[in-house]
This record gives structure tokens, sequence and C-alpha cells, in this order.
């Protein structure tokens, strides 16, 4: 697999706030701006992959994005793994395109949780609702507190990870959230589900982004010089609800990683920038660990040491993440990996050659992983 | 006040439901291989056996994690904050989410401390809450 498929094009809708807008109508919009960039025609497209929505789960998806799309693929999903289902659309579309099963594939994604409803960040869970279990940031805030004691991490390391973001999401024109953020600002910010402060927990976006994937033969035939490379995927799933979770401190983001190493040829030390997903910053530094940039335990400091701020070690979410970029789950990190490897990113990694990238979703059930390459 | 959320009760948990009415905390164990769980399942977790029995919890446990709600998702749970919802793990091997009755907001809590099961009731339903116990009590 290693190189054999590239990522062509890469567009969004700007991130923030579409009031009345159909999500459908903005992964539209974020199809066109992806083709464009790569400088293809949509009749080119014979692969249709989607994320499902977060804020509304639906039946046939897939097949009412095609239609929107105006295009009767060879080969169409849409697939829920929460907030990993990008990236791993991104290694199904690959194997298709390596299999002979499409040519060019658009992997896709829109939502409008912020002005719509975000009823879903909130939700009951489960029968232990009964005893006041609510909210996606409850089942991470859990995590947090088992990590925090397991390793007596200080709260500035996961302070370090916002400030990061914050910092790079301010100087990047697009992003939702331009206002840095000082670890003062992080100490003092209100608890939301204690331990989790309001500025360890990624914004709530509307917005859309998709990617066009292809072969590198194809890309070369047609003269496509920004085509990334993708050398690298994996996926692990840790299934395990956390309450039902025999570890909390680490997750199947290790073997992930493992796999998407292993296909690059690569370890953590050929990486020169990440872009990882930060839903929650204990979500962070458990993945630096997991992927091995980090021995268990020790990501908070290396975060606080600026290890993961620019000029650091690893930059990290160059283009600010789901922390001040968009909170939209994912595939805006892969976007901003293309751009670094292409160099044309807001914040440029002198020389960067390999880009991790990775999503996660549930409360840490599901991961996946993806590794770029420069352009040839 | 508005009603608190209720748990779906069907066959396959009503005898959890019910032995909790009656005071006692309640885990399925596989006849198959031994391993023991919550919530209730049709098949064994480990080897997918459908012989399980419903077996007696001694109630005796210790706190994995917890959290603390400053924020009410429900209006029910709005007079309550800051309220724990605590991960304990009974000493026969099952997790659960629960709340510790003598929290102090979460601040009496600590990993590894142990606890004891203290069934309380809300409405018709009983809860598997828990207290501090031993060194953990005050
Ligand atoms: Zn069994």
């Amino acid at each position: 697999m290693r190189g054999r498929t590239v990522i062509a094009g890469v567009g969004h809708t700007a991130y923030g706030k579409h009031p009345g807008r159909d999500r459908v109508s903005l992964i539209v919009e974020a199809v066109r701006n992806a083709l464009g960039d790569a400088g293809i025609e949509k009749d080119r497209v014979d692969g249709v992959l989607v994320k499902m929505a977060n804020s509304e789960p639906s039946f046939l998806y897939g097949q009412r994005v095609a239609e929107a799309l105006g295009i009767r693929p060879r080969l169409g999903c849409s697939l829920d793994q929460g907030g990993a289902a990008n990236i791993a659309l991104i290694a199904y579309a690959a194997m298709a395109i390596e299999a002979g099963m499409c040519e060019v594939a658009v992997v896709c994604y829109g939502d409008t949780p912020r002005t719509a409803s975000r009823a879903v960040y909130h939700r009951p869970r489960g029968d232990e609702a009964i005893y006041g279990w609510y909210s996606v940031a409850a089942g991470y805030a859990m995590i947090h507190q088992a990590y925090r004691h397991a390793h007596k991490v200080r709260d500035q390391g996961f302070g370090a990870v916002a400030v990061a973001c914050r910092g790079n999401g301010a100087r990047n024109p697009n992003a939702q959230l331009r206002k840095p953020l000082t670890m003062d600002d992080y100490l003092a910010s209100p608890w939301v589900v204690e331990p989790l402060r309001r500025d360890d927990c990624c914004l709530v976006s509307d917005g859309a982004a998709a990617v066009i994937l292809t072969s590198a033969k194809l890309a070369k035939e047609l003269g496509l010089r920004a085509a990334v490379p993708i050398l690298g995927l994996g996926q692990g799933q840790e299934s395990w609800d956390v309450q039902y979770r025999p570890d909390l401190t680490s997750t199947m983001a290790r073997s992930s990683a493992e796999t998407a190493f292993r296909m690059a040829g690569l370890g953590p030390r050929d990486i020169n920038v990440a872009q990882i997903y930060d839903c929650f910053t204990i979500a962070v530094l458990m993945t630096l660990e997991d992927y091995g940039f980090c021995k268990p335990g020790q990501a908070g400091d290396f975060a606080a040491a600026g290890g993961i701020a620019a000029g650091g070690r690893l930059p990290l979410n160059t283009s600010g993440g789901l922390l001040s970029e968009t909170g939209t789950p994912g595939l805006q990190l892969v976007i901003e990996g293309v751009r670094q490897m292409r160099g044309s990113a807001t914040l440029q990694v002198a020389g960067a050659k390999h880009c991790v990238v990775s999503n996660q979703g549930g409360s840490m059930q599901t991961h996946a992983t993806l590794i770029l390459g420069a352009p040839a | 006040m508005s009603d608190l959320p209720r748990p779906q009760i069907d066959d396959r948990s009503r005898p959890y439901w019910e032995g909790l009415a009656a005071g006692r905390l309640l885990f399925q164990h596989c006849r198959a291989c031994g391993r023991n769980w919550l919530p209730a399942r049709d098949a064994c977790p480990s080897c997918l056996s459908p012989d399980a029995e419903w077996r007696p919890a001694s109630g005796n446990g210790r706190i994995v994690s917890w959290v603390v709600y400053h924020v009410a998702y429900h209006d029910a749970f709005k007079d309550r904050l800051p309220y724990d919802v605590t991960l304990v793990e009974l000493d026969e091997g099952p997790r659960l989410l629960t709340n510790i009755v003598d929290s102090r907001g979460g601040k009496a809590l600590s990993v590894d401390a142990r606890v004891r099961l203290a069934v309380q009731t809300e409405g018709d339903i009983a809860l598997a809450r828990f207290t501090l116990a031993g060194d953990a009590a005050r």
C-alpha cells in the first residue's frame, strides 16, 4: 500500500455557524472545493464515502450524499465509527482504489450541531443516566481522572495541550476560535465535568470537509503535482465503553499506530509534525503515548516543556485542532496534514517530510491513524 | 423538578433491578468459564456461553475513577450540583457507575478507596449507591 494512493485534493466550508444550512448542502460545497483543489472533474469520481453525521444518524445516508453530488458511484458507503470514521473511510477508499474497485474517491463529512442540535453531546448515557451519567465530556473526564492519578500528571500537562492548540488557532485566519489561551487562563477556566475544565473541551462547530483520493499512478498521468502520498494507515477499536474497560490509561490507538508505522516503514522518530485528535486534552496525551512519542505518563511533561509547540520536537495541531480551528470530527486534521506535506500551511514546519494524523471517537472506543509523506 | 431518567427494565435486566429492590446487588456469573459481569447480557463476554446465573455481590469494592458534575444536563440534577458519578469495581470483578453518598461533592474520593454498597431508592427505583468504607470513611 505504501505511497500507492494519494490525497489529490482537499476542501472545506467556513467553520463555525451555518444557521439554516442543510448538512448535505455543506458537504456539496466542501466537495466542490476539494475537486477544484485537486483539478479533477467531478465526472471522474466513482467512489463516495461519507461519515455519518454525529447529530443525526440516518438511513441510506451515503446514497443521499451521492444523490446531492449527482454521482452514481461504483463504490460508496456511509460509516459510523464516531470521530474515527474519516480516516477509516480514507483507508477503505485507498483499499478500494488499490483493488481496482474505484479510481477516484471522495471522503466527506458535514454537520450542523452548533446551530441545529448539540443534544448528542449532552445525551443521557444509558441506564446509568439515573445516577446522573450524561454527556460525552463525562466519559473523557472519567479517563482524565484515572490517567491523572495513575501517572501523577500535573494540570499544566493537560493545559499545555490547550495552550498550544489555541495559540496555533489564533494564527489561523480560518479558525473558529482565534483567542489565544495562557496557562493562567486555562487553570482559571470553569469546571464542566471535573476534572475537565471548559478549556479541555473542543468546540462544537458547523461545517463540512472533503478529500479526494486516487492512485499515485493516475495522479501522475493527470499531472496532479500537489498529490500527497498516503504512507501508512491503521485502525484499532477498544469497543468497551469507559465503565467496562479494564485499563483506562491506554487504548487500541497503540495497535492502530503500530499498523500504520509498519505499513509506512517508519517510526515515531521519523515524524516531523502531528495532527492529533484533540476533542479533549486527555486524548492528545494518551495518543502521544500510545503512538510511542512519549513513555506512559510523560506526555504532559513533554507538552509542558514545549515539545508540541512550533519549533518543538513535534509541532502539533498546527492549524488549531478541534480546540481552536473547528470541532468538526477529524477531516480538518487530515487537510492540515496535507497542507504541511505540500509546504503550504500557515504555520508551516520547515522541511517536514512525514506527518501523522489521528482520528478517534466515542469515549476513545475507536481509533484510526494516517501517515502522510511529501509529494514526489 | 423534572422526573429522573428511568432505566430500561426488561426480561434480561429485571433480576438485577428486583435484586436491588430487595436490598441485594446481583451480578451475572458464567457457569462455563467463571467470568463475572454487569450489566445484564444474554451471553458471556469472554466465552459467549449463554449459561449464566445471577449471584449476590458481597457489596464491597474500590473506586477506579470518578467525575464531578458542575453543570446539570438534565433538570433533575440541578439541585444536586456538584454531584459525583463514580466508577466502582466490585471485589467479584464487575464494574459499575454509581454515586458515593458521602463523597462531599467529590472531595472525599480517591483512587482505590474502599467502598460498601448502600442501596437507596429514587421514586420506585432502587439504586446501587455506595458509601466510603474502612480508612476512606470519616
Ligand atoms: Zn464464559
